[in-house]
Protein backbone atom coordinates (compact mmCIF):
# COMPACT_ATOMS: atom_id res chain seq x y z
CA UNK A 1 0.00 0.00 0.00
CA UNK A 2 2.80 2.38 0.95
CA UNK A 3 4.66 1.61 -2.26
CA UNK A 4 1.48 2.30 -4.24
CA UNK A 5 1.25 5.77 -2.67
CA UNK A 6 4.93 6.38 -3.46
CA UNK A 7 4.38 5.25 -7.06
CA UNK A 8 1.35 7.51 -7.56
CA UNK A 9 3.06 10.57 -6.06
CA UNK A 10 6.15 9.84 -8.18
CA UNK A 11 3.94 9.72 -11.26
CA UNK A 12 2.42 13.09 -10.42
CA UNK A 13 5.89 14.58 -9.87
CA UNK A 14 7.19 13.10 -13.13
CA UNK A 15 4.29 14.54 -15.12
CA UNK A 16 4.59 17.95 -13.42
CA UNK A 17 8.34 18.16 -14.14
CA UNK A 18 7.77 17.02 -17.72
CA UNK A 19 5.23 19.80 -18.30
CA UNK A 20 7.61 22.28 -16.66
CA UNK A 21 10.49 21.03 -18.84
CA UNK A 22 8.51 21.43 -22.04
CA UNK A 23 6.70 24.69 -21.34
CA UNK A 24 9.00 26.97 -19.29
CA UNK A 25 10.75 29.87 -21.02
CA UNK A 26 13.95 29.55 -18.97
CA UNK A 27 16.28 27.06 -20.65
CA UNK A 28 18.27 26.25 -17.49
CA UNK A 29 15.07 25.40 -15.62
CA UNK A 30 13.92 23.29 -18.58
CA UNK A 31 17.16 21.27 -18.65
CA UNK A 32 17.08 20.68 -14.89
CA UNK A 33 13.42 19.66 -15.05
CA UNK A 34 14.22 17.20 -17.85
CA UNK A 35 16.97 15.74 -15.63
CA UNK A 36 14.46 15.53 -12.78
CA UNK A 37 12.05 13.56 -14.97
CA UNK A 38 14.82 11.00 -15.57
CA UNK A 39 15.86 10.88 -11.93
CA UNK A 40 12.32 10.23 -10.69
CA UNK A 41 11.70 7.78 -13.50
CA UNK A 42 14.73 5.84 -12.23
CA UNK A 43 13.11 5.59 -8.77
CA UNK A 44 10.00 4.37 -10.57
CA UNK A 45 12.03 1.66 -12.32
CA UNK A 46 13.32 0.53 -8.93
CA UNK A 47 9.70 0.12 -7.77
CA UNK A 48 8.97 -1.78 -10.98
CA UNK A 49 11.69 -4.29 -10.00
CA UNK A 50 14.13 -3.16 -12.69
CA UNK A 51 17.37 -2.20 -10.88
CA UNK A 52 19.51 -2.48 -14.01
CA UNK A 53 17.35 0.02 -15.87
CA UNK A 54 17.24 2.28 -12.81
CA UNK A 55 21.05 2.42 -12.66
CA UNK A 56 21.34 3.19 -16.35
CA UNK A 57 18.68 5.89 -16.25
CA UNK A 58 20.19 7.55 -13.16
CA UNK A 59 23.71 7.59 -14.59
CA UNK A 60 22.86 8.47 -18.18
CA UNK A 61 19.47 10.17 -18.26
CA UNK A 62 19.95 12.50 -15.33
CA UNK A 63 23.75 12.71 -15.23
CA UNK A 64 25.46 12.68 -18.59
CA UNK A 65 22.68 14.08 -20.77
CA UNK A 66 22.14 17.03 -18.39
CA UNK A 67 25.87 17.78 -18.57
CA UNK A 68 25.79 17.71 -22.38
CA UNK A 69 22.77 20.04 -22.39
CA UNK A 70 24.64 22.47 -20.12
CA UNK A 71 27.77 22.38 -22.29
CA UNK A 72 25.61 23.28 -25.28
CA UNK A 73 23.71 26.00 -23.36
CA UNK A 74 27.01 27.52 -22.25
CA UNK A 75 28.36 27.41 -25.78
CA UNK A 76 25.24 29.01 -27.21
CA UNK A 77 24.89 31.67 -24.52
CA UNK A 78 28.57 32.57 -24.20
CA UNK A 79 28.60 34.16 -27.64
CA UNK A 80 25.36 36.08 -27.07
CA UNK A 81 26.40 37.90 -23.93
CA UNK A 82 30.11 38.36 -24.48
CA UNK B 1 -4.17 28.98 -36.76
CA UNK B 2 -4.02 25.98 -39.10
CA UNK B 3 -0.84 24.94 -37.32
CA UNK B 4 -2.48 25.05 -33.90
CA UNK B 5 -5.41 23.03 -35.20
CA UNK B 6 -2.94 20.49 -36.63
CA UNK B 7 -1.17 20.16 -33.24
CA UNK B 8 -4.49 19.64 -31.45
CA UNK B 9 -5.62 17.03 -33.97
CA UNK B 10 -2.31 15.14 -33.68
CA UNK B 11 -2.45 15.18 -29.87
CA UNK B 12 -6.09 14.05 -29.72
CA UNK B 13 -5.42 11.32 -32.28
CA UNK B 14 -2.45 10.03 -30.30
CA UNK B 15 -4.43 10.22 -27.05
CA UNK B 16 -7.30 8.16 -28.49
CA UNK B 17 -4.83 5.62 -29.88
CA UNK B 18 -3.00 5.37 -26.55
CA UNK B 19 -6.26 5.10 -24.61
CA UNK B 20 -7.22 2.13 -26.76
CA UNK B 21 -3.91 0.42 -26.02
CA UNK B 22 -4.06 1.26 -22.32
CA UNK B 23 -7.60 -0.02 -21.80
CA UNK B 24 -6.64 -3.39 -23.29
CA UNK B 25 -3.61 -3.71 -20.99
CA UNK B 26 -4.55 -5.00 -17.56
CA UNK B 27 -1.20 -5.91 -16.01
CA UNK B 28 0.55 -9.27 -16.19
CA UNK B 29 -0.12 -12.14 -13.81
CA UNK B 30 2.44 -14.54 -15.26
CA UNK B 31 5.48 -14.41 -17.52
CA UNK B 32 5.01 -14.95 -21.25
CA UNK B 33 6.59 -17.92 -22.97
CA UNK B 34 9.97 -16.53 -24.00
CA UNK B 35 10.53 -14.90 -20.61
CA UNK B 36 9.58 -18.14 -18.84
CA UNK B 37 12.08 -20.00 -21.03
CA UNK B 38 14.85 -17.56 -20.11
CA UNK B 39 13.92 -17.77 -16.42
CA UNK B 40 13.90 -21.58 -16.39
CA UNK B 41 16.98 -22.24 -18.50
CA UNK B 42 19.05 -19.08 -18.08
CA UNK B 43 20.87 -20.35 -15.02
CA UNK B 44 21.91 -23.66 -16.62
CA UNK B 45 22.58 -22.44 -20.16
CA UNK B 46 24.35 -19.15 -19.46
CA UNK B 47 25.30 -19.40 -15.79
CA UNK B 48 24.65 -15.74 -14.97
CA UNK B 49 22.73 -14.84 -11.83
CA UNK B 50 21.48 -11.62 -13.40
CA UNK B 51 19.02 -12.68 -16.11
CA UNK B 52 19.02 -9.22 -17.70
CA UNK B 53 22.76 -9.58 -18.30
CA UNK B 54 22.24 -13.08 -19.70
CA UNK B 55 19.74 -11.69 -22.21
CA UNK B 56 21.74 -8.57 -23.10
CA UNK B 57 25.05 -10.36 -23.64
CA UNK B 58 24.17 -13.88 -24.75
CA UNK B 59 20.57 -14.47 -25.87
CA UNK B 60 20.31 -11.09 -27.61
CA UNK B 61 24.06 -10.53 -28.03
CA UNK B 62 23.77 -9.50 -31.65
CA UNK B 63 21.40 -6.66 -30.66
CA UNK B 64 23.97 -5.40 -28.18
CA UNK B 65 26.68 -5.47 -30.83
CA UNK B 66 24.43 -3.43 -33.11
CA UNK B 67 23.63 -1.04 -30.27
CA UNK B 68 27.31 -0.44 -29.53
CA UNK B 69 27.82 0.21 -33.24
CA UNK B 70 25.01 2.79 -33.23
CA UNK B 71 26.57 4.50 -30.22
CA UNK B 72 29.91 4.57 -32.03
CA UNK B 73 28.26 6.08 -35.12
CA UNK B 74 26.44 8.81 -33.18
CA UNK B 75 29.64 9.67 -31.28
CA UNK B 76 31.61 9.82 -34.54
CA UNK B 77 29.03 12.00 -36.32
CA UNK B 78 28.71 14.34 -33.32
CA UNK B 79 32.51 14.66 -33.19
CA UNK B 80 32.50 15.48 -36.91
CA UNK B 81 29.97 18.28 -36.43
CA UNK B 82 31.69 19.65 -33.34
CA UNK B 83 35.11 19.91 -34.94
CA UNK B 84 36.17 23.32 -33.70
CA UNK B 85 37.93 25.75 -35.96
CA UNK B 86 39.56 27.67 -33.12
CA UNK B 87 42.81 26.53 -31.63
CA UNK B 88 42.27 24.63 -28.40
CA UNK B 89 44.89 26.49 -26.35
CA UNK B 90 43.47 29.91 -27.29
CA UNK B 91 40.29 29.34 -25.30
CA UNK B 92 39.57 31.60 -22.35
CA UNK B 93 38.51 29.26 -19.56
CA UNK B 94 38.52 30.21 -15.91
CA UNK B 95 40.42 28.06 -13.42
CA UNK B 96 38.06 26.10 -11.20
CA UNK B 97 37.97 26.59 -7.45
CA UNK B 98 40.33 24.94 -4.98
CA UNK B 99 37.39 23.16 -3.34
CA UNK B 100 36.33 21.44 -6.55
CA UNK B 101 39.91 20.47 -7.39
CA UNK B 102 40.57 18.87 -3.99
CA UNK B 103 37.24 17.10 -3.86
CA UNK B 104 37.59 15.74 -7.37
CA UNK B 105 41.11 14.46 -6.76
CA UNK B 106 39.67 12.43 -3.87
CA UNK B 107 36.44 11.35 -5.56
CA UNK B 108 37.57 10.51 -9.09
CA UNK B 109 39.56 7.37 -8.11
CA UNK B 110 36.56 6.18 -6.08
CA UNK B 111 34.16 6.78 -8.98
CA UNK B 112 36.44 4.91 -11.39
CA UNK B 113 36.73 2.02 -8.93
CA UNK B 114 32.93 1.90 -8.61
CA UNK B 115 32.54 1.89 -12.39
CA UNK B 116 35.00 -0.98 -12.78
CA UNK B 117 33.31 -2.89 -9.93
CA UNK B 118 29.92 -2.43 -11.59
CA UNK B 119 30.97 -3.87 -14.92
CA UNK B 120 33.14 -6.67 -13.51
CA UNK B 121 30.19 -7.87 -11.38
CA UNK B 122 27.64 -7.37 -14.16
CA UNK B 123 26.67 -11.06 -14.24
CA UNK B 124 26.01 -11.27 -10.48
CA UNK B 125 24.56 -7.95 -9.32
CA UNK B 126 22.50 -5.22 -10.98
CA UNK B 127 24.69 -3.30 -13.36
CA UNK B 128 27.03 -4.18 -16.14
CA UNK B 129 28.91 -2.76 -19.07
CA UNK B 130 26.51 0.03 -19.95
CA UNK B 131 26.08 1.28 -16.38
CA UNK B 132 29.78 0.89 -15.56
CA UNK B 133 30.76 2.71 -18.73
CA UNK B 134 28.39 5.55 -17.87
CA UNK B 135 29.87 5.76 -14.35
CA UNK B 136 33.40 5.93 -15.81
CA UNK B 137 32.28 8.72 -18.12
CA UNK B 138 30.69 10.64 -15.24
CA UNK B 139 33.99 10.38 -13.33
CA UNK B 140 35.64 11.91 -16.36
CA UNK B 141 33.05 14.73 -16.28
CA UNK B 142 34.15 15.60 -12.74
CA UNK B 143 37.76 15.60 -13.94
CA UNK B 144 36.84 17.88 -16.85
CA UNK B 145 34.97 20.27 -14.56
CA UNK B 146 37.85 20.54 -12.11
CA UNK B 147 40.64 20.83 -14.70
CA UNK B 148 39.06 22.66 -17.66
CA UNK B 149 42.44 23.65 -19.11
CA UNK B 150 43.85 20.14 -19.15
CA UNK B 151 44.03 18.68 -22.65
CA UNK B 152 42.42 15.25 -22.58
CA UNK B 153 44.11 12.63 -24.69
CA UNK B 154 41.34 11.62 -27.06
CA UNK B 155 43.64 9.23 -28.93
CA UNK B 156 43.63 7.03 -25.82
CA UNK B 157 39.81 6.82 -25.92
CA UNK B 158 39.90 5.92 -29.61
CA UNK B 159 42.49 3.19 -29.03
CA UNK B 160 40.66 1.65 -26.03
CA UNK B 161 37.37 1.80 -27.92
CA UNK B 162 38.76 0.16 -31.07
CA UNK B 163 40.66 -2.58 -29.23
CA UNK B 164 37.68 -3.53 -27.06
CA UNK B 165 35.37 -3.52 -30.10
CA UNK B 166 37.80 -5.76 -31.97
CA UNK B 167 38.02 -8.23 -29.09
CA UNK B 168 34.22 -8.18 -28.71
CA UNK B 169 33.75 -9.27 -32.31
CA UNK B 170 36.70 -11.68 -31.98
CA UNK B 171 35.07 -13.45 -29.01
CA UNK B 172 31.82 -13.57 -30.96
CA UNK B 173 33.52 -15.23 -33.94
CA UNK B 174 35.34 -17.64 -31.62
CA UNK B 175 31.89 -18.72 -30.43
CA UNK B 176 31.04 -19.90 -33.97
CA UNK B 177 34.04 -22.25 -34.07
CA UNK B 178 34.30 -23.39 -30.44
CA UNK B 179 30.66 -23.38 -29.28
CA UNK B 180 27.11 -23.13 -30.50
CA UNK B 181 27.14 -19.88 -32.43
CA UNK B 182 28.06 -16.21 -32.68
CA UNK B 183 28.65 -14.70 -29.20
CA UNK B 184 28.01 -18.01 -27.42
CA UNK B 185 29.52 -17.61 -23.97
CA UNK B 186 30.35 -21.30 -23.38
CA UNK B 187 33.74 -21.06 -25.11
CA UNK B 188 35.08 -20.80 -21.55
CA UNK B 189 33.95 -23.18 -18.78
CA UNK B 190 30.74 -22.01 -17.09
CA UNK B 191 32.18 -22.46 -13.59
CA UNK B 192 30.30 -22.46 -10.33
CA UNK B 193 27.01 -20.54 -10.38
CA UNK B 194 27.12 -17.25 -8.50
CA UNK B 195 30.89 -16.76 -8.27
CA UNK B 196 32.93 -14.02 -9.92
CA UNK B 197 34.66 -16.35 -12.38
CA UNK B 198 31.55 -17.96 -13.81
CA UNK B 199 29.24 -17.74 -16.82
CA UNK B 200 32.02 -18.48 -19.34
CA UNK B 201 32.96 -15.61 -21.61
CA UNK B 202 30.06 -13.43 -20.45
CA UNK B 203 32.01 -11.31 -17.91
CA UNK B 204 34.81 -10.82 -20.45
CA UNK B 205 32.33 -9.61 -23.06
CA UNK B 206 30.60 -7.30 -20.59
CA UNK B 207 33.96 -5.83 -19.46
CA UNK B 208 34.78 -5.14 -23.10
CA UNK B 209 31.34 -3.55 -23.59
CA UNK B 210 31.95 -1.44 -20.48
CA UNK B 211 35.33 -0.22 -21.73
CA UNK B 212 33.88 0.48 -25.17
CA UNK B 213 30.83 2.37 -23.90
CA UNK B 214 32.91 4.25 -21.32
CA UNK B 215 35.49 5.39 -23.86
CA UNK B 216 32.82 6.32 -26.42
CA UNK B 217 30.88 8.43 -23.93
CA UNK B 218 34.12 9.97 -22.63
CA UNK B 219 35.16 10.89 -26.15
CA UNK B 220 31.74 12.42 -26.79
CA UNK B 221 31.81 14.47 -23.57
CA UNK B 222 35.38 15.62 -24.27
CA UNK B 223 34.29 16.83 -27.71
CA UNK B 224 31.46 18.85 -26.15
CA UNK B 225 33.81 20.21 -23.48
CA UNK B 226 36.30 21.35 -26.11
CA UNK B 227 33.68 23.63 -27.65
CA UNK B 228 33.46 25.65 -24.42
CA UNK B 229 34.97 29.11 -24.39
CA UNK B 230 34.16 30.64 -21.02
CA UNK B 231 33.24 28.61 -17.97
CA UNK C 1 -4.40 -0.44 -10.44
CA UNK C 2 -1.07 -2.23 -10.31
CA UNK C 3 2.37 -0.74 -10.91
CA UNK C 4 2.50 -1.90 -14.50
CA UNK C 5 -0.68 -0.03 -15.43
CA UNK C 6 0.45 3.12 -13.62
CA UNK C 7 3.82 3.05 -15.38
CA UNK C 8 2.23 2.48 -18.79
CA UNK C 9 -0.23 5.34 -18.35
CA UNK C 10 2.51 7.70 -17.11
CA UNK C 11 4.59 6.69 -20.13
CA UNK C 12 1.75 7.47 -22.54
CA UNK C 13 1.19 10.86 -20.89
CA UNK C 14 4.94 11.60 -21.10
CA UNK C 15 4.87 10.81 -24.82
CA UNK C 16 1.92 13.18 -25.27
CA UNK C 17 3.76 15.92 -23.35
CA UNK C 18 6.88 15.30 -25.43
CA UNK C 19 4.98 15.51 -28.73
CA UNK C 20 3.21 18.65 -27.51
CA UNK C 21 6.60 20.23 -26.76
CA UNK C 22 8.13 19.16 -30.07
CA UNK C 23 5.22 20.59 -32.06
CA UNK C 24 4.67 23.86 -30.20
CA UNK C 25 8.10 25.05 -29.05
CA UNK C 26 10.11 27.53 -31.11
CA UNK C 27 13.50 27.09 -29.43
CA UNK C 28 15.57 24.23 -30.87
CA UNK C 29 16.94 23.21 -27.45
CA UNK C 30 13.38 22.98 -26.13
CA UNK C 31 12.54 20.68 -29.04
CA UNK C 32 15.49 18.44 -28.11
CA UNK C 33 14.19 18.40 -24.50
CA UNK C 34 10.81 17.35 -25.89
CA UNK C 35 12.49 14.43 -27.64
CA UNK C 36 14.22 13.36 -24.44
CA UNK C 37 10.91 13.46 -22.50
CA UNK C 38 9.35 11.36 -25.30
CA UNK C 39 12.25 8.90 -24.88
CA UNK C 40 11.72 8.58 -21.13
CA UNK C 41 8.02 7.91 -21.75
CA UNK C 42 8.83 5.08 -24.16
CA UNK C 43 11.17 3.51 -21.62
CA UNK C 44 8.54 3.70 -18.88
CA UNK C 45 5.99 1.98 -21.12
CA UNK C 46 8.37 -0.84 -21.96
CA UNK C 47 9.38 -1.48 -18.34
CA UNK C 48 5.71 -1.24 -17.27
CA UNK C 49 4.66 -3.85 -19.82
CA UNK C 50 7.29 -6.23 -18.44
CA UNK C 51 6.11 -5.86 -14.84
CA UNK C 52 4.46 -8.90 -13.25
CA UNK C 53 2.29 -8.48 -10.16
CA UNK C 54 4.33 -9.15 -7.03
CA UNK C 55 7.47 -10.01 -8.99
CA UNK C 56 11.02 -9.31 -7.85
CA UNK C 57 14.01 -8.23 -9.92
CA UNK C 58 15.22 -10.92 -12.37
CA UNK C 59 18.36 -11.73 -10.39
CA UNK C 60 18.71 -15.28 -9.15
CA UNK C 61 20.15 -15.14 -5.64
CA UNK C 62 19.01 -15.64 -2.07
CA UNK C 63 15.24 -15.35 -2.36
CA UNK C 64 15.07 -17.26 -5.65
CA UNK C 65 17.76 -19.95 -5.54
CA UNK C 66 18.64 -21.66 -8.84
CA UNK C 67 18.65 -25.14 -7.31
CA UNK C 68 14.97 -25.06 -6.38
CA UNK C 69 12.19 -26.13 -8.69
CA UNK C 70 12.21 -24.03 -11.87
CA UNK C 71 8.55 -23.19 -11.46
CA UNK C 72 9.56 -21.02 -8.49
CA UNK C 73 11.79 -18.82 -10.60
CA UNK C 74 9.09 -18.35 -13.20
CA UNK C 75 6.53 -17.35 -10.59
CA UNK C 76 8.85 -15.02 -8.70
CA UNK C 77 10.43 -12.61 -11.19
CA UNK C 78 9.36 -9.89 -13.60
CA UNK C 79 9.93 -10.15 -17.35
CA UNK C 80 13.65 -9.55 -18.03
CA UNK C 81 13.37 -9.09 -21.81
CA UNK C 82 11.89 -5.53 -21.90
CA UNK C 83 14.42 -4.50 -19.26
CA UNK C 84 17.28 -5.70 -21.45
CA UNK C 85 15.85 -3.80 -24.42
CA UNK C 86 15.34 -0.58 -22.40
CA UNK C 87 18.89 -0.84 -21.06
CA UNK C 88 20.33 -0.49 -24.54
CA UNK C 89 17.64 2.01 -25.61
CA UNK C 90 18.66 4.46 -22.86
CA UNK C 91 22.27 4.44 -24.03
CA UNK C 92 21.19 4.96 -27.64
CA UNK C 93 18.94 7.78 -26.39
CA UNK C 94 21.97 9.58 -24.97
CA UNK C 95 23.82 9.14 -28.27
CA UNK C 96 20.89 10.51 -30.27
CA UNK C 97 20.45 13.47 -27.87
CA UNK C 98 24.14 14.27 -28.16
CA UNK C 99 23.90 14.09 -31.94
CA UNK C 100 20.91 16.46 -32.00
CA UNK C 101 22.75 18.87 -29.70
CA UNK C 102 25.80 18.75 -31.98
CA UNK C 103 23.49 19.79 -34.84
CA UNK C 104 22.16 22.59 -32.60
CA UNK C 105 25.70 23.90 -31.99
CA UNK C 106 26.41 23.72 -35.71
CA UNK C 107 23.18 25.51 -36.67
CA UNK C 108 23.85 28.20 -34.06
CA UNK C 109 27.36 28.77 -35.43
CA UNK C 110 25.86 29.17 -38.87
CA UNK C 111 22.94 31.54 -38.22
CA UNK C 112 23.45 32.80 -34.62
CA UNK C 113 19.86 31.89 -33.85
CA UNK C 114 18.08 29.14 -31.95
CA UNK C 115 14.61 30.03 -33.26
CA UNK C 116 13.28 27.24 -35.45
CA UNK C 117 11.30 29.72 -37.55
CA UNK C 118 14.49 31.38 -38.79
CA UNK C 119 15.47 28.17 -40.58
CA UNK C 120 13.06 28.26 -43.49
CA UNK C 121 15.27 27.36 -46.44
CA UNK C 122 13.21 24.30 -47.29
CA UNK C 123 9.85 25.68 -46.21
CA UNK C 124 7.06 25.25 -48.69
Amino acid sequence: MLSLIIMISLSVLILASAILAVQTKNLVVAVIAAGLVSLMASIGYLLLAAPDVAMTEAAIGSGLSTIIFFYVLNRVRGRDNG
Amino acid sequence: MVKKLFVIIVLIGLAVFFYGMLSSFSGNETLNMSAAYYAENGAEEVGAANLVTAIVVTYRGLDTLGEVTILFLTAAIAAFFLKSKDNFSKRKVKESSELLKTASSMLVPLIFTLGIYVFVNGHLTPGGGFQGGAILASGLVLLLLSEPLQKVNSVLFAVVESISGLFYVGIGVAGIFLAGGFLDNSILPLGEFGTLLSAGALPVIYILVGLKVGSELSGLLTKFQETQEEN
Amino acid sequence: MDFGQIAVSVGFLLILIGVWGILTQKNIIKIVIGFSVFDTGLHMIMVGIGYVKGGTAPILDGAIAPGTAPINIVAGIVDPVPQALVLTAIVIGLGVTALMLAYVVRLYEDRKSLDISSYEDLKW
